[in-house]
This record gives structure tokens, sequence and C-alpha cells, in this order.
């Protein structure tokens, strides 16, 4: 029997699927949540070079991490909706910004409270710096743009050319360290190498990537769904909604 | 264990108002999202009920009169 890969791409059945997955992804969530903090902040030794404050790594690593891959998948959706005219594409990269900016925010702030005590500055034009500022920019840019335009189809095409034009800024943050000798350490895990650090911190930072992805998936999923309830409001199976028709 | 006591907890070596501050502003930013879109899909609920209810009952109305 051929299944229908198509069904979950309509606003209606994806909303009541997505509905079923959010508690899933938050139950995840919270549980992975709980387990990474216990290992970072009790499992996890001291570092021999700056102490405590290196704990900071298990919020800013899957932070910067999911802002990054986050802003990857917001333009696949883009460049998917422009492609195919598909609607519900759209509405997911529309959904996935804020979440992706908060990201990058969380990056950008908890990487100025670890620079303070290591490296002595809050800010510093670091090439990796300066690189996840214009991300910042970009999803700012991204969400201004739809909000300015009245037709959502519309703001969908013009946020899906930010989105697309700006994702060559990923590759660009993530080989910066290499590319420019500056102040940013190089990347502690790559797919290459053995990481350079101990198990136990690395298992941590993994464990809260882990959360980050279930967190992001049930509030994206969360946001979609109120898209997709404001976009149809006028359509009759919005109107027979168990949670509309009372 | 890597502490002794509370308070050496939240120290954090010294380094506590970085440790403490990259948590706090995390735990905000999730908490401060998470109710913003409940708060927005209430809301969006409530009109959705009422504008979908009024569309009926005027229906009904309507019904009423030409009968």
């Amino acid at each position: 029997m051929a299944i229908n890969w198509f069904k979950y791409s309509s606003p209606a059945s994806f909303y009541v699927l997505a509905g079923r997955m959010i508690p899933w992804f938050s139950i995840a969530a919270i549980v992975l949540c709980a387990i990474g903090l216990y290992i970072g902040f009790f499992v996890a030794p001291t570092d021999f070079q700056q102490g405590e404050a290196y704990r900071i790594i298990f919020v800013h690593v899957p932070a910067a991490w999911m802002s990054m891959f986050l802003y990857v998948v917001m333009a696949m959706w883009s460049g998917i909706g422009l492609a195919f005219n598909t609607r519900l594409s759209s509405m997911v990269a529309t959904a996935i910004a804020p979440t992706g900016a908060m990201f990058t925010f969380l990056a950008l702030w908890t990487g100025a409270l670890w620079g303070k005590p290591m490296w002595g500055a809050w800010w510093v034009w670091d090439a990796r710096l300066t690189s996840e500022l214009i991300l910042l920019f970009l999803y700012i840019g991204f969400m201004s743009l739809q909000a300015a335009i009245d037709d959502p189809r519309r703001a969908d095409k013009a946020g899906a050319m930010i989105a697309l034009v700006g994702v060559i800024n990923v590759p660009i943050i993530y080989f910066s360290v290499k590319w420019w000798n500056t102040l940013h350490q190089g990347a502690t895990v790559s797919l290459t190498q053995s990481p350079k650090m101990a198990t136990t911190m690395l298992t941590g930072m993994l464990i809260m990537s882990l959360a980050c992805w279930a967190y992001a998936i049930a509030v994206v999923l969360m946001r979609t769904r109120a898209i997709i309830l404001e976009r149809e409001r006028h359509t009759a199976w919005v109107g027979a909604l168990p949670e509309v028709a009372r | 264990m890597n502490w002794d006591s509370l308070s050496h907890f939240l120290d954090m070596g010294g380094y506590g108002l970085y440790v403490w501050g990259s948590y706090a502003v995390t735990l905000v930013c999730i908490v401060g999202e998470v109710i913003a879109l409940s708060s927005r899909k209430r809301t969006l609920l409530r009109h959705l009920s009422l504008s979908h209810e009024s569309t009926t009952t005027t229906q009904e109305k309507k019904n009423e009169a030409t009968s």
C-alpha cells in the first residue's frame, strides 16, 4: 500500500498531527534538560584552566548550534514553500524564526558572560561573534519583513528571499574560527576528529543539545498551530474543531 | 560530587554571576516564549469560538426570519 506523503502537507491534518506530537517533545525536552543539567553541574569535573566558569558551555554551545541549525531549517522550508507553493512549508518557516532568534540571542548573551571572565571583554569584533550577530539581524529582518506585509502569501515569498540569501552566513559562522585567527576558540567537537574535552563534559553538552532540539520542535509546532488557526480562521474545518465549536 | 555546600554551589568558584547570569536569562527566555505562545493560543481560540458562534447565530436568525 502506498503511503500518502502529502496527507500532512495540508494545514488541517497537520494541525491535528502537531497537536499530538507537542506533549511528547515537551516531555522529552524536560527530561533531557534535567539529565543534562545534572551531568553538567554534578558529574562533570571542574575545568583545570577555566575553573567553574566553563559550565556556561552547557547552555552556550547548544544555543549556538540551534541558532545555526534552525536558520538552515527555516531557509529550507522557505525554499520549499517558494518552489512548490506549499502554504504549510512557509508557515513552518515563519514559526521557526522567533525561536531561532531567541537561541541566537542566548548564544550571544551567554558568550558575553563567558567572554568577560575569560577574555576580559563582554564583546570583541571577532569573526565568530560578528557573524553570529549578523545571524541575529537576519532573523530580525525576516520577522520584520514578514510583519510589514499584509498579504501572508506575499510575506512568505519576501521572507523566503531573505532566508535563502542569508543562509550563506551559516557556513561563514561555522568556519569563521578556521578562516580568521581571532579570539574565539576553534571547534572542540567536530565530525572528523575525536573531541578535545572530558567525556562527562561532552555527554552533558550533547544531552543539553538534544533537550534544545526537543524544546525547539515543541515550540515551533505550537507556533505553527497558532499560525494555521490565524490564517485559516474563516474555514469550515476550523469552525468544526472541538476547541473552537463549543 | 563537586560541591560540599549550597553556598559553594552558588558561588561557582567565584564565577557565580557569569554562570547564573547565563542560566537565568536562558530560563527567562524559555519560560517567556512558552507563556507568550500559550496566551496567544488562548486568545486566538476565544476569538475563533466567538466569531464562529456569531456566524452560526446570525445564520439561525436569518433562517428564523425567512421561515
